[in-house]
């Protein structure tokens, strides 16, 4: 479902119970409902330095899961993400170690993600080839290439100005965390207002409905994958330049939480539905419940089998509120 | 072989070739020999028997995983929990036995029903509750694996009994024990997916599932039991990884849902359901594991062999997809 925006005079309860019930208000009160919980078991937990480490770190999850929603909807899917990421970082620290100007290692990593990505929508879109087998495909490549090329060896001796993460507006808010935002915002008004956006839940929806109103899916698909390969190539600035080293190693499972984010968020695998705001909502909520396990004395092994069986609810619950409304 | 291949070719498509010989997996398996003999023409150990039964060994685990996941993909769906299953199955069967002090027969029974259970979740919630497969075994792919991490607290079991290490360790008539086990797994996925109705009733569900429900197939029952038995095939696999390792660690089988899948769709099975085979996937198993050790001994560090799989995975797609095309008129 879409949020929908009211103004005082126009609410009715009916439409207040439809935006209380969209995926994105949910989230957004299990994010405060948990912080308020765990906060009273052990107040440390909602110490500012530990809330602004639980955004920082994860920001660029979200990131990413902004691109992986739009081609979700889009009625694809994409799990070579995690390993473009991995790729594109060390691209970036390669290009800024080896004396490259610092915005040319940058703007490195945003275009090999754009081309990247193109090139597996162009593959995907014109030559018709399932998604999850081209990405399944492209995976291998840049995982197995990222490794032979490298050697497995570590980048190190990093600039400080590349670390873009270390920088913080105002004193308070650290770019990676207004980058996750300003990217929220600006994809979900492009996804809603724009005939470019709207024509991806279109292709999504109902791809002949969509070609016979004039959308060419393939085009949309390629600029959707293209969009997906410039978000991909932020979160792997921000997945670069958050530590002092740069692993030459793709980081385990990344595609996965990535699509964890998009669908957690409400975005429907069948395509056609769901919102960005829904995704970046969704990995602030699975990077807190990784923090606030800590914080009530789980053991971190625990982790992955409740993170598992938050998918599992939020999905479950999800889909039934979808066939009650459908039914009402 | 497939119901659609056995419907002749429209009269007005008269072709010089026989139909047989535009298959995907005649073609595969063409490709396959020609890869043989070029990686044995590369390094003169490559094509000796006992390289081939070695590698037959190792193939078993993923081979035995990518049978029900043959099933799975034909009717359209995709399971990707199946690497965690091993995970959790290879844990459980560790702790019943070390901690719990089950026998080790119990054991293994203990770890079969734990995979054939976990199979089970999947196929009911995707039944009952509609949610779409891949994101449900997405779910479960982190629940299991984390069951197994919680579980074990990452910590490792070993020194099994050596009566244990048969399978995975020993031959059998000249051929490695698990290899047999992978043979008769073969032949009856082959007979039920090619000669009985409910084998019928899958490629049916993968070309169209709601007509295949209003023609009376029993499409719930049939997902319930190819997603329980893919479960439960994770679960043989994870006694014969341990078997052939001596060991049981919380992490066994990362990745291995990639490695099936791939073998899966290579071997021609289409991601869109309704169209694939048995036989298909043998000669992608058999691609993957053989380019892996051609490679290897030619000297191509592993990293470099994973490239050359995902290459080959999205041109024989492309190829295969060209053909298709072709074949239709389109």
């Amino acid at each position: 479902m879409t949020a929908v925006t009211l103004t005082g005079a126009e609410a009715d309860p009916r439409r207040r119970l439809k935006v209380l019930a969209s995926q994105e208000a949910l989230l957004a009160i299990a994010v405060i409902g948990l912080a308020i919980a765990v906060g009273l078991d052990n107040p440390r937990f909602l110490a500012t330095r530990n809330l602004s480490d639980v955004l920082l770190g994860n920001a660029y999850i979200a990131v990413a899961a902004v691109g992986m929603s739009m081609v979700i909807v889009s009625g694809n899917i994409d799990i070579s993400v995690g390993a473009l990421i991995g790729v594109l970082a060390t691209i970036s620290g390669t290009l800024a170690v080896n004396g490259a100007p610092i915005v040319v290692a940058w703007l490195a990593a945003l275009v090999a993600g754009i081309l990247v990505m193109a090139l597996q929508g162009a593959i995907i879109a014109y030559l018709r080839i399932p998604a999850i087998v081209v990405t399944l495909g492209m995976l291998s490549i840049l995982k197995g290439g990222l490794i032979s090329v490298t050697g497995g060896k570590w980048i190190t001796d990093l600039p400080d100005n590349f670390h873009l993460a270390d920088v913080e507006l105002f004193g308070v808010l650290p770019v990676p965390v207004l980058l996750m935002i300003l990217v929220t915002i600006l994809a979900a008004l492009w996804m809603r207002y724009s005939a470019s956006g709207r024509a991806i839940y279109a292709v999504g929806g109902n791809a002949e409905a969509a070609r016979l109103c004039g959308i060419s899916q393939p085009r949309t698909v390629v600029m959707v994958f293209a969009l997906h390969g410039l978000f991909a190539g932020a979160a792997a600035l921000l997945y670069a330049t958050q530590l002092r080293v740069i692993q030459s190693t793709v980081p385990p499972n990344l595609e996965l939480t990535i699509i964890t984010a998009s669908v957690v968020g409400g975005v429907s695998i069948l395509g056609g539905v769901g919102t960005v705001v829904g995704s970046t909502l969704a990995a602030v909520l699975i990077a807190e419940i990784a923090s606030a396990l800590v914080f009530i004395d789980v053991s971190p092994y625990w982790i992955r089998a409740v993170q598992g069986a938050l998918i599992l609810i939020t999905v479950i619950a999800d889909i039934l509120r979808r066939r009650r409304m459908a039914g009402a | 072989m497939s119901a659609m291949s056995e419907i002749p070719l429209p009269q007005t498509v008269k072709r010089a070739v026989p139909w047989w010989l535009l298959r995907h997996e005649t073609m595969l398996a063409a490709i396959l020999i020609v890869a043989l003999i070029g990686l044995g023409a590369l390094n003169n150990r490559f094509l000796t028997i006992d390289n081939l039964l070695n590698q037959g060994r190792l193939t078993t685990e993923v081979g035995l995983i990518a049978l029900p996941m043959t099933f799975i993909i034909i009717t359209g769906g995709i399971d990707l929990s199946v690497g965690s299953i091993v995970g959790l199955c290879a844990i459980m069967l560790g702790y019943s036995w070390k901690s719990f002090g089950f026998p080790l027969p119990l054991a293994i029974c203990f770890s079969l029903l734990v995979g054939a259970a976990a199979g089970f979740l999947n196929g009911i919630v995707i039944t009952r509750v509609k949610v779409p497969p891949l994101i449900m075994t997405i779910a479960t792919l982190a629940l299991y694996r984390g069951l197994a991490e919680g579980i074990s607290q990452a910590r490792s079991v070993r020194g099994y009994p050596e009566w244990f290490y048969f399978i995975g360790q020993e031959n059998l008539f000249g051929v490695p024990a698990q290899l047999w086990l992978l043979l008769i797994a073969i032949v009856v996925s082959a007979i039920v997916l090619d000669r009985t109705t409910f084998g019928r009733t899958l490629y049916a569900m993968g070309n169209n599932e709601t007509a295949a429900r209003f023609s009376g197939l029993p499409v719930d029952r049939a997902k319930l039991i190819i997603y329980t038995l893919s479960g439960l095939m994770a679960g043989l696999s994870a006694c014969v990884l341990v078997s052939r390792v001596t060991t049981t660690r919380s992490d066994m089988g990362i990745g291995y849902e990639l490695d099936v899948i791939a073998a899966v769709v290579l071997g021609g099975t289409s991601i869109f359901g309704g169209v694939g085979t048995i036989w298909g996937t043998v000669v992608g198993l058999a691609m993957i594991q053989l380019l892996k050790n051609g490679l290897a001994l030619t000297g191509v560090k592993g990293d470099a062999t994973i490239v050359v799989i995902g290459a080959v995975l999205i041109l024989s797609t492309l190829v295969a997809s060209s053909l298709q095309r072709r074949r239709e008129g389109v």
